[in-house]
């Protein structure tokens, strides 16, 4: 165990050696970052559920006609099925089977977010229970759909690893404190690489959710515009291969650098006005890093589009960094995709630095001049060294990342 | 990995505190099973213990007794949260509204189904901004919870607390994931020996091949309990803890691997009852 604490001092860099994601911006990292470039947005009317309600998602469509057929049907469910399809990306499954050949299937870990799993699943059995006995259908798979866990247990089925495997369900920072999760492990030696990230898929528990708080906008989300009204939901699958840095990584490599994790000990479902919370967690994430402030080159904000929270994440930020940073929220891309916004927004930032293009905020037409940080609505190349990845979530969980490329 | 647990709290059927379970534990022909008794929170203000779930109430009872036993702030203390699914009252009534004809959710019911509503509650009630995680392993859920909290102990060297609960279903959902009954554990870790420290404990990773079966808990009632709820599955740690002795407890993790602890009493007045757990020589 030599070596493996670090109390307090910066942790060891970390290389995200392949990634893969899905979003309603596309497959894959190609379509990922061409979206990105060109400011195309995913958003749409919802049509998902007869909703009483006008509100936009982020919805990958694809996933609708994908199955999970033969050993993995008992597993087949929307967050599943998003799932799988972002595993098949850009060679993610191969470079899985390698990292397998060379520690061994024990020694890679699984640790995985998800906020709703597989749910939706759940909400279609409650419609069709048994009118007698008020039964749900046999063929309900509590274990492999429902239940919060059986996401990680999917992905470590597929991908046919058997090292330590947990989800973390702190709602919309899940799939960012994950890397957290991860690191620690991968330093504690329990591992010597880890899978993480996540989905979240559209289900009537989170539409219904957030339209009852108040907070999902019916237009496609516009972050810190002084117009804002709320959140567009999104969907999203995105997983990162994580593991100490070698001889095979180069500087196209992207590290994580840190993770910085707070609570806001104030609401269950709003932030702390002062922004107190978001601002230990950046603090925390820079001290990890052993980076400045200065250091860093962009600010990827959680910045869902409701009022408070732009507002809180906008103090938070200025006190941190101040006006220089150039900042910007890509919800309006795809969308919030709750649980999974962690790792799709980490992989957002990991192809900025690698395309020296610092995207946009599609949406937002006229920034909210009581706001302080230097907000960004067109997208720009820009070379990048470091950025700060916030993750907010109900419960006042929140996580930041600092990602960098190898130099 | 070696950590310390310096405070535990407790709360299950016929088991009513920690303090109260020891004798239980030691010699478990005292156990009478009864419906799990929730103490109220003198952590939340009144309107807010009368609206709180199950979930919730669980965490915070075992959470407040661990610390206090410990004497350590818990505003400054790192919290990981491990449940095998969540507040299953809660789950229930979304779901049968949601399947109803008018779909209007309680915006209070929504807040409540998050996973990690209790990590929620507890870093309000502690004033604690300190990292809280939430964890669900299934029916490992405490196996994982441990994991990640000895790691985050060694790996961070500061105290962190763990809080594993689990709650049943209503029907139809009791139907396909029945669970034990209403069962909560906390235990207050540290990576170096304090004051209040009660034993060491060194936990290993192990295949399952090479490791023992599961540690049983030699009281039928509570080993039906340890085998039906996943949070009773910290049972065989807890005897161990409560009679003081040496022992080595395995605890199934996932399907291809267990758990595995070495307990060391820290005190002068061991007592001699060995609990029926295998006494291991040094």
């Amino acid at each position: 165990m030599s070596g493996a604490s670090r109390a307090g001092a910066a942790m060891p860099p970390l290389a995200l050696s392949n990634f893969s994601i899905v979003t309603s911006l596309g497959a894959g990292r190609a379509q990922t970052i061409a979206a990105l470039y060109t400011g195309r947005h995913g958003l749409t009317p919802c049509t998902f559920e007869s909703l009483p309600f006008m509100t936009y998602v982020g919805e990958v469509a694809e996933v609708d006609a994908y199955r999970l057929a033969g050993e993995l049907s008992g597993f087949d469910c929307r967050n599943n099925r998003l799932a799988a399809m972002a595993l098949q990306q850009d060679g993610f499954t191969g470079a899985i089977a390698s990292a397998r050949e060379r520690y061994g299937a024990d020694r890679i870990g699984v640790f995985i977010g998800t906020s709703t799993s597989g749910l939706l699943q759940t909400e279609t059995a409650y419609r069709h229970l048994d009118p007698v006995t008020g039964r749900l259908p046999a063929e309900f798979d509590y274990t492999r759909t429902h239940n919060t866990y059986a996401l990680a247990r999917f992905v470590r089925t597929i991908l046919d690893l058997a090292g330590p495997a947990f989800v973390v369900s702190t709602a919309c920072a899940a799939t960012a404190k994950v890397f957290g999760s991860a690191a620690r492990m991968i330093m504690a030696d329990v591992c010597d690489a880890a899978v993480i990230g996540g989905a979240d898929t559209l289900c009537a528990t989170t539409l219904f959710g957030f339209h009852a708080l108040g907070v999902t906008a019916d237009e496609p989300c516009r972050p810190f515009d002084v117009e804002r009204c709320g959140i567009s939901i999104g969907e999203a699958a995105g997983f990162v291969l994580l593991e100490r840095v070698t001889e095979r990584h180069d500087s196209s490599t992207i590290l994580l650098l840190g993770v910085g994790e707070s609570s806001d000990a104030y609401h269950m479902s709003s932030p702390h006005p002062d922004g107190v919370g978001p601002r230990l967690a950046m603090e925390r994430a820079l001290a990890a890093a052993g980076l400045k402030p200065s250091a860093i080159d962009y600010i990827n904000l959680h910045g869902t589009g409701t009022p408070v929270g732009d507002a809180a994440e906008d103090r938070a930020v200025f006190d941190l960094f101040g006006a220089a940073t150039p900042c910007s929220s890509t919800k309006g891309f795809a969308g919030h995709t709750l649980g999974a916004s962690g790792v799709v927004e980490a992989i957002f930032c990991a192809l900025s630095i690698q395309n020296e293009f610092l995207p946009g905020s599609p949406h937002t037409r006229r920034v909210d001049p009581a706001f302080k940080i230097q907000y960004v609505r067109e997208g720009r190349h820009a070379r990048i060294d470091h950025v700060v990845s916030n993750s907010f979530g109900f419960g006042g969980a929140n996580c930041s990342l600092v990602l960098g490329r190898a130099t | 990995m070696r950590v310390y647990i310096e405070g535990v709290g407790l709360c299950g059927p016929g088991l009513d505190g920690w303090a109260a379970s020891i004798p239980v534990l030691t010699d478990p022909q005292h156990h009478v099973w009864a419906p799990t008794r929730v103490p109220p929170s003198k952590l939340l203000p009144a309107n807010e213990r009368r609206r709180a779930v199950q979930t919730v109430r669980l965490a915070l009872a075992v959470g407040t007794e661990a610390f206090v036993a410990a004497g350590r702030d818990p505003s400054e203390t790192a919290a990981v949260f491990a449940s095998s699914g969540g507040d299953g009252e809660t789950i229930h009534e979304i779901l049968s509204v949601l399947a109803s004809l008018n779909r209007e959710l309680s915006p209070t019911r929504f807040h409540n189904s998050v996973h990690n509503t209790p990590a929620g509650y507890w870093g309000i009630a502690t004033a604690s901004r300190a990292p809280a995680g939430s964890l669900c392993c299934h029916d490992d859920s405490f196996a994982a919870g441990l994991l990640e909290a000895v790691v985050q102990a060694i790996v961070e060297q500061y105290a962190v607390a763990l809080i594993a609960y689990d709650v049943q279903y209503p029907a139809p959902l009791s139907d396909v994931r029945p669970i034990g009954a209403a069962f909560a554990v906390a235990l207050l870790l540290t990576p170096m020996p304090t004051k209040a420290a009660l034993a060491g404990v060194d936990l290993r990773l192990q295949p399952k091949s090479s490791a023992a079966s599961a540690t049983p808990v030699p009281a039928a009632a509570l080993e039906t309990l340890r085998q039906t709820t996943p949070a009773a599955r910290s049972l065989p740690l807890l005897a161990a803890l409560a009679c003081r002795v040496e022992a080595t407890v395995t605890i199934d993790y996932l399907a291809d691997m267990a758990l595995v602890l070495d307990i060391t009493p820290i005190s002068t007045d061991l007592m001699p009852e060995v609990c029926g757990l295998e006494r291991v020589a040094r």
